[in-house]
């Protein structure tokens, strides 16, 4: 036996001593871990009826669903952490996946600089959202939700207009089509993985690099924690907020051509629900509805494990209109489990 | 610049909001080393006053002269450039947020090259460990969340934080009246540390007891005048204590008081 250490040291008079074990089960990213591992176990069980552990194209199939959900939950959870939210990324896939299918069919343009053209669409999107949550001093739940039922509107009555139906067709006629699918949606390996994979694990190392690493990172957690107080000690707290919408259209405008080139088709509600589903994966990464708090490894795990749900319930042929209450169940655990770790960093007494 | 002149000086200083007077004819100075407080009750003018100090307000009449130049402040950051930091009671820190993080949120040290620079944490967290050890404070983790410390500590990592970026001058507002007793004896113990360091210190209190033990010079500020600019050798406690409560009218209390207990 060492002497104890508290004999040494002053005890601060109301610091809870934390031991490792609880400072490591209140981390976001390992909550969200164990979570995501208790679910693939849980349907290892349910859908035994097929081998959920050892069989690849059903490990293929979940990681597809998981990382339609968590590339775009990287920026929105940086969003979420900066103290703001985006409920129009879901409708943003459908408006970028429908704007690179016009551009491809009914104005001919190579699929290259139609995809340029949808990026910075993206991020003009991103950028009109944050201005106007800044100069308004709105909270951006009304803002982006706003921008959602416009951008809803506009994607259903042009394709409309369009096409005389719901939906853009044989996007695949567009010159480039197929060497540009490479990059976004072919498969990997006979166990058909798919590379949108690759972009979801890309996007989740960058994102994390930039909030643990970068300055910017730094003014992230400043913004969302605490903006005056930010602000009071030099951090550009407009700028940090309208980069962090930016890069949350911009992703999902991604998302948005990478659907176009998997489905060749893009249905004008494309993408609309997800904006919510995106908030769950995050919320389960840690981050808080109040900002300054979250983690993008954690956002990560937290896609899998909707991803696991979702195609869980799918090969332990239950109804699939379970999913949602797998979610909301989800959401709830994660809301409650995340107020603890707030608490205790936040020393309330 | 003569040798009379002062780091920071406040030359007759008035602030009107419309048809109020704020503040009317306040002088106060303040030099490197020393430690000036402000005394006042609640409505005294302390906060105009600061703010008038830190660049957050404009004065309307009245001089402000930094090493005796007289000097405009049009913001924050206009004081700041000339070495006047402001720590203000809630809004110093993140709680959230780790205090390294903390530490260097606006200001972060920077490795690498182009667009590929980061964070340099390593540092960061060396930086202030160290800079926390010679203010005297000892902190368990640089990664602990800046929630978990207690009011003092706070107050204490900001202060430390304003005097590594060289600040110069260093306005507290208010740093020990949210504090318990003990809480607030670590807090002065970090304003007479910037001091023997060399920073000018600016101490805003309604606490007579916190401002005696560490001021050189006190300024009781009352309904937006100044009742007197004192060094230290030029006035007691008791006699601080008494201007500080309004002497006259605390006796008037007093005395009906007296006459209630009479009654009874």
């Amino acid at each position: 036996m060492t002497e104890p250490a508290a004999a040494t040291t002053t005890p601060d008079e109301r610091l809870v001593r934390v031991g490792p074990l609880a400072r490591v089960l209140t981390r976001p990213d390992i909550g969200a871990l164990l979570g995501a591992i208790a679910v693939f176990f849980a349907f290892a069980y349910f859908a035994r009826a097929v081998n959920w552990i050892g069989e690849p194209a059903i490990a293929a199939s979940w990681t597809d669903q998981a990382a339609q959900f968590g590339i775009v939950a990287v920026p929105v959870a940086l969003l979420m952490i900066g103290g703001e939210f985006d409920l129009s990324a879901g409708a943003m896939i459908g408006s970028s996946g429908l704007l690179l299918g016009y551009l491809a069919t009914f104005q001919g343009l190579n699929i290259w600089p139609a995809m340029a053209i949808v990026l910075l669409f993206g991020l003009a999107v991103g950028f009109v959202n944050g201005l106007v949550v800044i100069r308004t001093n709105l909270p951006s739940f009304i803002v982006t939700l706003a921008t959602f039922f416009v951008l809803q509107g506009v994607n259903a009555a042009l394709t409309l207009n369009l096409t005389g139906t719901t939906a853009i067709q044989e996007i695949d006629s567009a010159t480039g089509f197929d060497s540009a699918r490479r990059f976004f949606a072919s498969e990997l390996t006979q166990y058909d993985f798919k590379v949108k994979v690759l972009w979801w694990i890309g996007l989740t190392l960058a994102g994390a690099w930039l909030l643990a690493k970068s300055r910017f990172g730094n003014w992230i957690y400043g913004a969302g924690g605490d903006p005056v107080a930010a602000r009071n000690v030099g951090v550009p707290v407009a700028r940090t907020k309208i980069t962090l919408f930016m890069m949350t259209s911009g992703v999902a405008a991604l998302m948005g051509i990478i659907t176009a080139f998997e489905l060749r088709s893009i249905q004008a509600k494309e993408g609309i629900g997800l904006e919510f589903v995106f908030i769950i994966c995050a919320v389960v990464g840690g981050c808080l509805l109040t900002g300054g708090y979250g983690s993008v490894i954690g956002t990560f795990f937290g896609a899998a494990m909707l991803g696991m749900v979702q195609l869980g319930i799918i090969f332990a042929e239950w109804d699939s209109n379970w999913t949602f209450t797998f979610q909301g169940a989800i959401l709830f655990a994660a809301v409650m489990l995340n107020t603890v770790i707030r608490n205790r960093a936040q020393g309330s007494r | 610049m003569t040798a009379a002149a002062h780091l920071l000086e406040a030359d007759a200083i008035s602030k009107y909001y419309g048809n109020v007077v704020a503040l009317k004819d306040v002088s106060m100075h303040v030099n490197a080393g020393e430690v000036t407080c402000i005394l006042g009750d609640n409505g005294a003018g302390k906060s105009s006053f600061i703010k008038i100090l830190s660049g957050a307000h404009r004065h309307d009449a009245g001089r402000l002269l930094v090493e005796g130049e007289e000097v405009q402040f049009g913001s924050p950051r206009d004081a700041r450039a000339k070495g006047i930091a402001t720590v203000y009671q809630d809004l110093a820190m993140v709680p959230l947020m780790s205090i390294w993080r903390n530490f260097f949120l606006g200001a972060e040290p920077r490795k690498g090259i182009g667009p590929l620079r980061w964070f340099d944490a390593a540092s960061a967290k060396r930086i202030v460990r160290r800079e926390l050890s010679q203010m005297g404070i000892d902190i368990r983790d640089p990664d602990q969340p800046v929630g978990t410390l207690s009011g003092g500590e706070r107050q204490s990592v900001a202060i430390a934080r304003a005097v590594y970026f060289g600040a110069r001058v260093l306005i507290l507002d208010e740093p020990t009246s949210a504090l318990g007793v003990k809480q607030a004896g670590v807090v002065l113990k970090y304003i007479l540390q910037a001091r023997d360091r060399g920073v000018a210190v600016i101490f805003i209190t309604h606490n007579p007891h916190h401002a005696y033990p560490v001021g050189d010079r006190f300024v009781i500020l009352n309904r937006g005048q100044s009742l007197g600019n004192y060094a230290k050798s030029e006035i007691d406690r008791p006699e601080l204590v008494r201007l500080m409560a309004g002497g006259r009218e605390l006796g008037e209390l007093e005395h009906e008081l007296e006459a209630i207990k009479a009654e009874l």
